[in-house]
């Protein structure tokens, strides 16, 4: 298998876009990355999208085409990927198979997303639809619904009390609310800089003991990078980050984990796939983009991925050590919840955030310094449904 | 045999939680997959579990999917005979973390449907022990 690298990032600003649609969303990120690295639409030799709820967004199915014809690209090879939340992290690890492998030299690859012109009723309703739809969705649960359950039983299997548990989680929603408010592109950008406790267990009640401010947001958004093979990187930047390993697994229905709803093999067995694949280790990894659709799940995450022991990363949290400084600083974008979560962009832009974590160029205040060698992206579709890992370097 | 969905929901309507034992591992299987959930054997034959378990985990749903009306009551329940299965939650009064951990049993089922839906869904309802 050849060397892979970035050499062209590109990503919206999330948040409501009324005038502009997925494909025009996905073009403009398209187009930032093929600037960056001096790309022309015609080298361009294969597209991979990320898509979830197009269907239902603005009733776009084979978005794929649509976003090949609007860029002007070849008459190539695209494909759309759906995973949920994971769907353009699932795009990136296939995209980087795809080049790796020899095939190309040259692809693109991202995902885009509009959930806000469904309104509340019809976005809660088929986020649902990645959950089972026989023996889950017609029980009423939801997307908040499923943390909501692992949060009560991560409380009562860890002996840590719902209301301690519930502190912790909140110190996730006031730092990741915090780097939001710091980057330009988040959902959250000058907003929420300084919450407080209090502030997080009191706003609305989603599904408790989830509160509005434990859960991401709805947004439109989208991302977009070009993949090149090692070798070809030059040409293109002078800040090659490199693929240096991936990871992918899969669940099902929530009852079927049991116990390990608050340790999910499918994220453990993807996360040790990517860590076994780049020869590192938790301890090695030195910034990190999870999947925090729910504060809670923040937490599940850096326990699954190795970072903390069992019930014992919400404490970490509290000491700061998802901080700068810290053990593992994360989510330093604001993550889902403080940038944002257009569903099917979200594996991309978390690949986007490491990329300019690890070229120095993330806003101030988010920027870990010294400038990191080596980061993680963790992205997971629907309930541990998809888990999809990447390790991005420096060095090849 | 193995079963499927559709007898898993008939079942329910008549008041039973219907799944499959494994002829291999004795595993129970609820709802029915298409091979044992834990050794992966397709000989399978239907078996009716007895309604009865504890409850693992709940939540109050106050932002619904479109299509249905809240709040109501999630849950994971434990069944005795193992396999977890999900279902709504008739509780009175206040639902609070000490629950988990309550006897319930099969109390009834919830049917619904939508656009979406393939036709009508039927779920389990459970009620703690002791609640009539
Ligand atoms: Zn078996």
């Amino acid at each position: 298998m050849r060397e892979v690298a970035v050499v062209g990032v590109g990503h919206t600003r999330f948040g409501k876009w009324e005038r502009r649609t997925a494909v025009e969303l996905f073009s403009e990120a398209a187009q930032q990355a093929m600037e960056g690295a001096g790309v022309e639409g015609r080298e361009v030799e294969a597209l991979f999208v990320g898509s979830a709820l197009g269907d239902f967004g603005e009733g776009q199915a084979m978005i794929q085409a649509q976003c090949r014809a609007e860029l002007g690209l070849g008459l190539i090879p695209c494909t759309r990927f759906e995973g949920a939340c994971a769907s353009s992290t699932v795009a990136v690890r296939d995209a980087w198979m795809w080049v790796a492998s020899g095939a190309y030299d040259l692809v693109l690859v991202g995902g885009t997303e509009r959930v806000l012109p469904m309104g509340t009723p019809l976005a809660t309703r088929t986020f649902a639809m990645a959950m089972h739809s026989t023996y889950e969705v017609p029980a009423g649960l939801t997307f908040p619904g499923v943390f909501a359950l692992v949060a009560r039983l991560y409380s009562r299997i860890y002996g840590l009390p719902l209301e301690r548990l519930r502190e912790q989680m909140a110190q996730v929603s006031i730092q990741n609310h915090r780097h939001g408010a710091r980057n330009p592109l988040a959902q959250f950008y000058g907003k929420y800089e300084n919450l407080k406790v209090e502030e997080v267990l009191s706003s609305r009640m989603v599904c408790d003991p989830l509160t509005l401010l434990d859960c991401c947001p709805f947004t439109d958004g989208a991302a977009a990078l070009l993949l090149c093979a090692g070798e070809k990187a030059r040409k293109y930047t002078d800040t090659p980050v490199y693929i240096l390993g991936t990871g992918q697994g899969a669940g099902g229905p929530m009852a079927l984990f049991e116990e390990e709803l608050v340790k999910p093999p499918s994220r453990v067995s993807s996360a040790r796939m990517a860590f076994r694949q780049a020869r590192l280790e938790p301890k090695d990894i030195q910034v990190l983009e999870l999947h925090d659709c729910f504060t809670i799940a923040e937490i599940v995450a850096l326990e699954a991925m190795g970072f903390f022991p069992e019930g014992k990363a919400g404490e970490a949290v509290e000491e700061g050590q998802t901080e700068i400084g810290g053990r593992i600083p994360t989510n330093m974008s604001g993550g889902l919840i403080g940038k944002g979560h257009p569903i099917g962009a979200t594996g991309a832009s978390q690949v986007c955030m490491i990329v300019q974590q690890l070229r120095g160029e993330a806003p101030r205040g988010n920027q870990v310094d010294p400038v990191p060698e080596v980061g993680m992206v963790d992205t997971m579709g629907g309930a541990y449904g998809t888990l999809c890992h990447l390790i991005l370097g420096r060095r090849g | 045999m193995r079963l499927y969905s559709a007898d898993y929901e008939e079942a329910l309507k008549k008041g039973k939680l219907l799944g499959e034992r494994c002829l291999d591992c004795g595993t129970l299987t609820c709802p029915p997959l298409a091979v044992c959930r834990r050794c992966g054997s397709r000989r399978l034959e239907a078996a009716e579990l007895s309604g009865r378990g504890e409850l693992m985990t709940f939540t109050v749903i106050r932002v619904p999917p479109e299509g249905m009306e809240g709040p109501y009551v999630v849950c994971l329940v434990r069944t005795e005979e193992g396999p977890w299965v999900m279902g709504r939650l008739e509780a009175e009064g206040e639902a609070g973390q000490e629950l988990l951990g309550r006897r319930v049993r099969l109390s009834g089922f919830h049917a619904w449907s939508d656009k979406y839906s393939a036709g009508e869904r039927v779920t389990p309802v459970f009620r703690l022990e002791g609640e009539k």
